[in-house]
Order: structure tokens, then C-alpha cells, then sequence
């Protein structure tokens, strides 16, 4: 099991550096000057010098290799000063954001905790609604409950969240005028009152991207779980005189999670990645709206570490979901 | 006679057999009809329909359904029916172009990973590290950064339909090559493969005529989902305000307008979300059908 651990992480690292490699590349080779912005009244050497305290003008894989350190080497530094007070990153240079002249991780440390709240929320809630309803569908194949569930999921599958935010936008907010259409993130808990305001804001762009969780796991679910209903072993334990219950709920649930759980941990990644478009129905400040942001400011050192950060979630979840298959499924580990 | 009948009986053509498989899966039935029905409505519709997508008339503004502009007219007048069209128009075109450039370069790779054993290990594990990249932020940084260049090239319309179908077309095409490579290493070993190496047929020849005519159906698959994943990205893009042009319709583009004036007019949104929804909710139930129908377990015999 170590071994095979220990392989997963070992090809992980030349993954994020290709990664690394390609965003750097992308945003570095395309024709486009950080400094047209500027005006034109400022004489050449001045801007000459803003090229250089922006760190242009270097040898392309110079760059790379800053960018790198300040990732992989400051970065980490920084928060372990500031968990234990020590000063290790003191004078180094941090990736700057060009937008705001401050450090881009900052940013995204303060983004961050919206992001995760309406995302990982949803992401819960989806897979709460998807399991049960996953479960029963194969358990009674085309009954109406059945038939009922897979055309709802082929309608979470299909509507776009831009379209179900604004949708639900028209008829909670617009119409009805029941629930805010903007997310304050300002607001804080305090009392029975707030908490049902906060209640009251989370719950439509939690549900909009819950309902395509929601119809991923429960398409992934259903599917398993009738593989396995079909198994010689649920006859056998149907002959042996298990009650109903334990057949379905604990021969075959247990047999059926184990790709389900890899499917959980496999899109994480994909789910933030809708978080991007949610953020912008709903107007959460979380770190999706910052990348729309930085995208639309051209402040690349923002772009360049948010979309890297996506990537090393993407790899990282890969990684678990990996780990995840070898603990549960031992047939892997000795591929 | 009864030896004549049965000859000209027996042999049924594979088509056929898919077909009838096809037509008794409801969803799918009604799927096709509906996508071909919206293909038909966009490509026909604006030589039939009186008003022009970008003809501006002021003085009829904001108008709210009616028998001269069945779906109202937008803040400039524009009438929105000719614009849903016109709009989808460009977002199917993008689907298609993308979904046939996806193919393409998934095609291509899986096929070659599972013919030639030399290439698969590094054509794999390429595959492995695209499908690692965080697409939605890359397609946006690609947006952001060959609009300008490619607008400039092929003018601000074309250049920036060429950037959409190649960005999607090379950020889509990795489930493609991974079901055709396992589906090219398992014919490989199959007889007939071996009785045309046997007599000294060359790979091209092998590919072309005995490996793609049998790998077909889980590209044709690919093909449907292709679709629908190449007309929600574009949306999601012109949507988030990185796609075409203002000016120029697409079903996000008019989402994206819509919301602008979710507050007076919230029957806007509707009309372009639910046509995505409806094409790609149907193009969907179109794919569930034909993978039933290509696949020769599922046929009831």
C-alpha cells in the first residue's frame, strides 16, 4: 500500500510542473503588454523600470524559475510564519498582484472561506439528495420513481448553472421576492435573526450547484448499483435468507460506493470550477469572481496562481481519489 | 421457394438494427426530433422571418410579446425572436465545429495509443496531464489572450468563432481518446485484424478499413455529448462576457444581455436559457439513445 502511495505522489510532481509550465507559457507568450495601460505620457526609461519591478524583461525561463520559488518556496514560508510567528519569509518577494500591489495569496486567503462555504455546502447537500435517490431508482428499475429521477438528472445535467441561477433568480427574488439575489459575505451570525438571513441567501446558489452534483452521483450511483444488483453474490445472499434490507443496503451499498466515492473525490475539482460561473449569478466575492476580475485587469500574476491553485486541486483530489480506490478496492494496489 | 425466401430475408442491414433499437427508446426519439427540429428553425428560420437580428428600431423598444414580435423586442428595438435564431445559429455552428475538432484530435490519439504499443505509454499519460488542467479558467485565460490577435487576423467575428472552436476543440478531446484506445486494443487482437496483417496489409489500410468502421459507434456517442459540451462551454464563455462580440447573438451573449435588466424584464432570461436547455437536454437524451443502439447487448433480438 506505501509503495503505491508513494507512486501516485511520485508521478503527481512532474504533473503539476507540466501544469505549472503550460499556464506560465500560455499567459507569457501571448501577445499582450502589462503596460498598455499606462499612459502615454509617461517617458520610456520610467516604464523601462516598471518593466523590471514587474519582473519582465528576463529571460523567459528565468521567470519560470521565480515563479516557481515564490510559489513552492515563499509561499509556504509565509504561512508558516504566520502559524508560528517565526520570520523566515521576511524581505522575500511575494507574487504581487498587479491590480491591488499586494500579495496574490493574501487575496485569495480572504476569498477563500466564501468559496468553500457555498461550494463545499453544495457539494454536501447534493450528495445527500443524490445517494438515496441513486439507490432506490435501481432498486425498483423503471418504476415511475425511476423514470421520474432520471429525467430530473438529465435536466440537472443539462441545464447550465448560468441558466438555473438566473432562473431561480427571477422566480425566489424577482417575482416571489422571497430570498436575495446577491450574497452579502459582510453579513455575520450572531443570533437566531442573522443565521436565518444567512440561511436565507445561501440557499439558492447552494441548491443551483447541488443539483448538479445531485445528477452526476445519482446517474454514477444508479448505474452502479444495477451492476451489482445483477452479481451472482446478492443471490446468494438472497438465498441464504438475508432479509431485503441487508442485501441491498449493506451486500450491494457497499460494493456500489466504492467507485462512487472515486467519482466523489474526482469532482471537487470540476465543482469549483462551477463555482466560477455560480459566483457570478449570485455576485459571491469568493475566488472565482476574483479570477473573472483579474482576467478582465489583466493582472496575470493573479490569473496565473488562481488557475495554478485549480490545478493542484485537480491533482490533489486525482491523488485521493486514487488512495481512496487502492485502500477500499485491494485489487488495485497490485496492478 | 421456401430457399429463396429465407435468402432474401435474412440478411438484415446493421443500420437497420440500430435503428429499430434506437426507435424504441422513447427519449431519444423525441430528442432527435427536437435538436433536429431547433437545427431546422435556426438554419431555415432567418430567410423566412421578416426582421433582421441587428436591424435597431428604437421606437419599438421593450416591447413585450406580441403578434409583430412574438418574443418582444429588446432595449434597442431589436426584435428578440430574429436574435434567438441568429444566436443559434453561431452557438450550434460552434457545437458542431468544436465537437468535429474534438473528435478529431481524440481520434487521432486513441487510435494511435492503441495500435502502436510504443506511442500508447506516452500518448497516454499526455492525456493524463491534459486531463489534469483546470479547463474553465484556462479557456477563460485563452479567451483573454488571443481575442485581441486573432480579432485582428480574421476580423472580430470569425476570429473569435476560429479561438472559441479551437479552444474547446483542444481542452475536450481526452474521454474520446481513452474510450477509442480501449476499444482499439481489444480489436486488435481480434482475428480479422490479424488475418489482414497476415497477408500484408498496411497499418494505414488496417486502420482505415478494419479498426475506425468499428470503433465508429463510440465516437458517434462522443459525437452527441461533443455537441452539447462545445454549446455550454461557449455559452458559460460569452455568459461570464469573454465571447463574441457584443453585437453579434449567441444564446449566452443574449442570456448574459438579459441579465442586465433582470429587474423590468425577468421573462428575457427565458427564451435564450431555455433554448440551450432544450438542445442540450435533447441532444443528451439523442446520446443515451444511440449508445443503447449502437451497442449489440442492449438490441433485443
Amino acid at each position: 500500500m506505501l509503495t503505491y502511495i508513494a507512486r501516485r505522489l511520485l508521478i503527481s510532481i512532474p504533473t503539476l510542473i507540466f501544469i505549472s509550465l503550460v499556464i506560465f507559457l500560455l499567459l507569457n507568450l501571448a501577445p499582450n503588454d502589462p503596460m498598455a495601460q499606462v499612459p502615454l505620457t509617461v517617458p520610456p526609461e520610467v516604464k523601462q523600470k516598471m518593466r523590471e519591478a514587474l519582473g519582465l524583461g528576463q529571460p523567459l525561463y528565468v521567470q519560470f524559475l521565480k515563479w516557481l520559488i515564490q510559489l513552492f518556496w515563499i509561499e509556504p514560508q509565509v504561512f508558516i510564519d504566520y502559524m508560528f510567528n517565526t520570520s523566515f519569509s521576511e524581505g522575500k518577494l511575494r507574487v504581487i498582484s498587479w491590480q491591488t500591489r499586494s500579495p496574490v495569496m493574501d487575496i485569495i486567503v480572504q476569498r477563500m472561506p466564501q468559496t468553500l462555504w457555498v461550494v463545499g455546502m453544495s457539494y454536501v447537500v447534493g450528495i445527500l439528495i443524490a445517494i438515496p435517490i441513486g439507490i432506490y431508482s435501481a432498486y425498483k428499475q423503471y418504476s415511475v420513481f425511476d423514470q421520474v429521477g432520471t429525467f430530473v438528472t438529465m435536466i440537472g445535467y443539462s441545464v447550465p448553472p448560468f441558466f438555473t441561477g438566473v432562473f431561480v433568480i427571477v422566480i425566489f427574488s424577482v417575482q416571489l421576492g422571497w430570498l436575495p439575489s446577491i450574497y452579502d459575505t459582510t453579513h455575520t451570525v450572531v443570533d437566531w435573526e442573522t443565521f436565518k438571513i444567512q440561511l436565507k441567501q445561501m440557499v439558492m446558489p447552494v441548491m443551483v450547484l447541488a443539483l448538479q452534483t445531485t445528477a452526476m452521483i445519482n446517474r454514477f450511483m444508479r448505474a452502479t448499483m444495477l451492476d451489482n444488483l445483477n452479481q451472482d453474490y446478492v443471490r446468494t445472499a438472497r438465498a441464504k435468507g438475508l432479509s431485503e434490507w441487508t442485501v441491498v443496503m449493506i451486500h450491494v451499498l457497499r460494493n456500489s460506493m466504492i467507485p462512487v466515492i472515486t467519482v466523489i473525490a474526482l469532482n471537487v475539482p470540476a465543482i469549483f470550477g462551477g463555482a466560477i460561473i455560480t459566483e457570478q449569478v449570485f455576485k459571491v466575492n469568493g475566488i472565482g469572481q476574483q479570477l473573472i476580475g483579474a482576467i478582465y485587469a489583466n493582472d496575470l500574476p493573479t490569473v496565473q496562481t488562481i488557475t495554478f491553485m485549480f490545478a493542484v486541486l485537480i491533482v490533489l483530489f486525482n491523488l485521493l481519489a486514487d488512495i481512496i480506490y487502492g485502500i477500499l478496492d485491494p485489487r488495485i494496489r497490485y496492478d | 421457394m421456401t430457399d429463396n425466401l429465407n435468402i432474401t430475408a435474412k440478411p438484415r442491414s446493421k443500420i437497420k438494427d440500430v435503428w429499430d433499437q434506437f426507435k424504441s427508446h422513447k427519449g431519444a426519439l423525441l430528442g432527435a426530433i427536437i435538436f433536429f427540429s431547433i437545427v431546422l428553425l435556426v438554419m431555415v428560420g432567418p430567410f423566412i422571418w421578416p426582421f433582421d437580428a441587428n436591424q435597431i428600431d428604437i421606437r419599438s423598444r421593450n416591447q413585450g410579446p406580441s403578434l409583430l414580435h412574438p418574443f418582444g423586442t429588446d432595449q434597442l428595438g431589436r426584435d428578440t425572436l430574429a436574435r434567438m435564431m441568429a444566436g443559434g445559429r453561431t452557438s450550434i455552428a460552434v457545437g458542431l465545429a468544436a465537437m468535429a475538432l474534438s473528435l478529431f484530435f481524440g481520434s487521432f490519439i486513441g487510435v494511435t495509443a492503441g495500435f502502436y504499443k510504443r506511442l500508447d505509454g506516452v500518448l497516454m499519460r499526455f492525456t493524463d496531464l491534459f486531463l489534469s488542467l483546470p479547463l474553465l479558467p484556462l479557456l477563460l485565460v485563452m479567451m483573454l489572450l488571443f481575442r485581441e490577435p486573432l480579432s485582428e487576423a480574421y476580423g472580430p467575428e470569425r476570429g473569435m468563432f476560429v479561438l472559441i472552436v479551437v479552444s474547446i476543440g483542444i481542452t475536450s478531446w481526452m474521454p474520446t481518446a481513452r474510450i477509442v484506445r480501449a476499444d482499439v486494443l481489444a480489436l486488435k487482437e481480434r482475428e480479422f485484424v490479424l488475418a489482414a496483417k497476415a497477408s500484408g496489409t498496411s497499418d494505414t489500410l488496417i486502420i482505415l478499413r478494419h479498426i475506425m468502421p468499428n470503433v465508429l459507434s463510440p465516437i458517434m456517442v462522443s459525437a452527441t455529448l461533443g455537441i452539447a459540451n462545445g454549446i455550454i462551454t461557449e455559452s458559460a464563455l460569452s455568459f461570464l462576457g469573454l465571447g463574441f462580440p457584443p453585437d453579434f447573438p449567441t444564446w449566452g451573449r443574449l442570456l448574459n444581455d438579459a441579465v442586465d435588466y433582470l429587474q423590468q424584464f425577468p421573462e428575457r432570461v427565458f427564451w435564450p436559457g431555455l433554448a440551450i436547455s432544450l438542445t442540450v437536454l435533447s441532444i443528451n437524451y439523442l446520446g443515451d439513445g444511440l449508445r443503447d443502439a449502437l451497442d449489440p447487448r442492449m438490441r433485443k433480438r
